[in-house]
């Protein structure tokens, strides 16, 4: 009798919970109509790509996040990143600006300058860009709660380049609803962040019309724990709950969806990615045209940054984190991203040293010059297996959409902590996994080695930035007009108070050189600080 | 031999925590969830708590262990905070377990302070409750 194969082979379960059979043929696509599931690129629905050429006519912009110390390193740092052939910036701020905090604030000591760089007035913004034209670069700021403040700071170092806010390119992060979920640096309770997230759309769509004001991230749920499902579902819900906020307002929906961004991650099965990419964008254009009855193609198309994949990496022989993120990029590219940014290999350790960074970026470059991938659209689609995974992929998104519909939405799930859990409770079965063996990683639970050394050079930190922090806010403090910057605050708390746009004030605010923190602090007696719901 | 808990056996009690600024709270509950599933008490902080609130909910809670977890680098300062505090309310039965993104050049150093065990990224969770399980034996 002859043995059955299939009893042999292992069974292989995405993490999606998607079943992959050995072989694929046209049996598994017959039913998908090219034209309603699939497409053309750049055009609806925009599975294999947002643009008709994508690669071919201009590579995916590369933009590692960097950042450290104080705003004048950072600025040598950006110099040379966009020397070394980085086509954009993306901003690393310390946490304390990133919760609001100015450097000599006692909470934050250790932490000045750490994991980015420490911003307390306009005048650090002005150093970190001093001698690079604004309107030459586009730039992401990795800022949440105060996102508005920064963003502030960031267009008067326009005005002040003579730079017109028309032609100011880049994106705050300011995605608060993931900051609850996963990463960490909320300050304000939900209803109120939204509502700084919607002033900024609102201010935007008017004044800075090239600027994305939020991106959604996908990708720190997924660093968190969650499946690539869950990172698309939970991302999407969010985008939502932004949407519907900037509606009320009275905005229509065609004036401000094709500045929304989103960020994604990359690590894990390397098909699943490609297929949740190609799925995302799918869905996510059919939401944006039926549900919220989008005319504009733009606004449909879901525009990203995928990269990272820093959940991927490992602190056991870090030098295997060169060659994963190699194949990070691989799928990055692969997924048709509209932006691509690595973590380097030493940042399962901390930030990433020079050395590190460049490595980072020439992985990237030679990707594109070097292997082809520009050379045709989307080269994946049509295979039996990505188009059938893409479909299921589309198909298990809905249901995790549909599931956040019925515990009453993202705001109401995120304030009772449904999502947190859920999230957690992925990261400890996955933990479990992998320390079983079920999940392989590489040098973690095989081929590990004998003995650990990891003497990779890493990026010091210089405990002397908070001191010379603390000197330059003395003296701005000493410097600028203390009657004007209380005026000005008083009038930012009244708009805060009621449902005027904050940004004029904002503006206002940061050019007479009101710190962070200040800032900050007018809205905590404003709106209070976001609780976190109890229990695991 | 008696693996039924006499009813005077007590669970023991473990309060997790994030201090300072950072975000990462992906390890501290997953250790926190592995605690619970191995029958601990586990009461879990939340995050940006001061070294203040951290040992006063340790007091409040009367708990058997208090575990830490920092990956922004700023854990030595921090540690060190902790266990000043520790001693000033006289504190010092408390097991104290720090864990994150601990380079292995602190270990040592941690120790110094006072601290009981460290469990850097990659430590088995196993090895985290069998110490526990094992230091409050003895």
């Amino acid at each position: 009798m002859k043995r059955n194969n299939s009893e042999e082979l292992k069974e292989i379960v995405l993490e999606s919970g998607i079943k992959v059979k050995p072989v694929y043929g046209p049996e598994d696509t017959k039913d998908l109509n090219y034209e309603e599931k699939i497409g053309r690129p750049g055009e609806y629905p925009f599975t294999r790509g947002i643009h008709p050429l994508m690669y071919r006519k201009r590579p995916w912009t590369m933009r590692q996040y960097s950042g450290f110390g104080t705003s004048k390193e950072t600025n040598e740092r950006f110099k040379w990143l966009l020397e070394q052939g980085q086509t954009a910036l993306n901003v690393a701020f310390d946490l304390p600006t990133q919760l609001g905090l100015d450097s000599d604030d006692p909470f934050g000591e250790e932490e000045v300058g750490r994991v980015g760089m420490a911003i307390d007035t306009l005048e650090d913004m002005e150093e970190a860009f001093s001698g690079i034209q604004i309107d030459e670069i586009s730039t992401s700021l990795t800022i949440n709660p105060v996102a508005s403040v920064l963003l502030a700071m960031y267009l008067v170092v326009a005005e002040k380049q003579r730079v017109s806010w028309d032609q100011v390119r880049g994106t705050t992060q300011n995605d608060i609803l993931k900051e609850y979920i996963g990463r960490g640096t909320w300050i304000f309770p939900v209803e109120p962040s939204i509502r700084l997230i919607g002033d900024m759309v609102e201010f935007c769509s008017r004044n800075v019309p090239k600027f994305n004001p939020f991106s959604v991230c996908g990708y720190h749920i997924r660093e968190s724990g969650a499946t690539p499902i869950q990172e698309m579902a939970y991302a999407f819900q969010i985008a939502i709950t932004y949407i519907q906020e900037v509606l009320r307002r009275g905005l229509k929906i065609d004036n401000f969806a094709g500045r929304i961004a989103f960020n994604f991650d990359i690590h894990g099965n390397i098909w699943e990615q490609v297929a949740k990419f190609r799925a995302g964008r799918r869905l996510w254009a059919k939401i944006i045209k039926e549900r919220f009855g989008a005319k504009n193609p733009r606004s449909m198309t879901l525009r990203m940054i995928a990269g990272g994949g820093g959940g991927g990496l490992t602190v056991q022989q870090p030098e295997n984190n060169i060659v994963r993120g190699a194949y990070y990029a691989l799928i990055s590219a692969l997924s048709g991203t509209q932006t691509m940014a690595l973590c380097s290999y030493d940042e399962a350790y901390t930030i990433p040293s020079k050395k590190a960074a460049l490595l980072s970026l020439r992985t990237m470059q030679i990707l594109a010059d070097e292997m082809g991938l520009r050379d045709t659209v989307d080269p994946l689609g049509g295979s039996y297996y990505i188009e059938w995974l893409t479909d299921e992929m589309d198909k298990k998104i809905v249901e995790c959409m549909e599931k956040v519909d019925t515990l009453g939405g993202m705001i109401k799930a995120v304030k009772e902590g449904h999502i947190q859990r859920e999230v957690s409770r992925q990261a400890y079965l996955r933990e479990k996994k992998i320390q079983s063996g079920e999940i392989t990683k590489i040098g973690v639970n095989k081929y590990i080695a004998a003995e650990e050394t990891a003497d990779i050079e890493l990026h010091p930190f210089d405990p002397s930035v908070a001191e010379e922090q603390k000197r330059k806010l003395k003296e701005i403090k000493a410097r600028r007009d203390a009657d004007q910057v209380k005026q000005a605050l008083g009038e930012l708390k009244k708009a805060a108070l009621t449902n005027e746009n904050v940004m004029p004030h904002m503006l206002r605010a940061v050019k007479r050189y009101a710190t962070l923190g200040e800032i900050t602090r007018i809205f905590k007696e404003v709106f209070g600080e976001f609780e976190e719901p109890k229990g695991l | 031999m008696n693996v039924i808990k006499t009813p005077g056996e007590k669970r023991i009690r473990v309060v997790i925590a994030k201090p300072g600024l950072d975000g990462h709270d992906m390890g501290a509950k997953v250790v926190a969830l592995a605690l619970k599933d191995a029958g601990m008490e586990v009461i879990y902080t939340g995050l940006h708590r001061t070294i203040e609130e951290i040992v006063k909910t340790a007091l409040e809670e009367d708990v058997d262990v208090i575990g830490m977890s920092i990956y922004s680098g700023a854990h030595l300062s921090l540690t060190k905070k902790l266990m000043d505090q520790l001693k000033e309310k006289r504190l010092t039965d408390k097991l104290v377990l720090v864990g994150g993104n601990i380079p292995q050049r602190d270990i040592a150093k941690l120790k110094e302070y006072g601290v009981d065990g460290v469990f850097p990224v990659g430590s088995k969770l196993d090895d985290i409750v069998d110490f526990i399980k094992k230091r409050m034996k003895d």
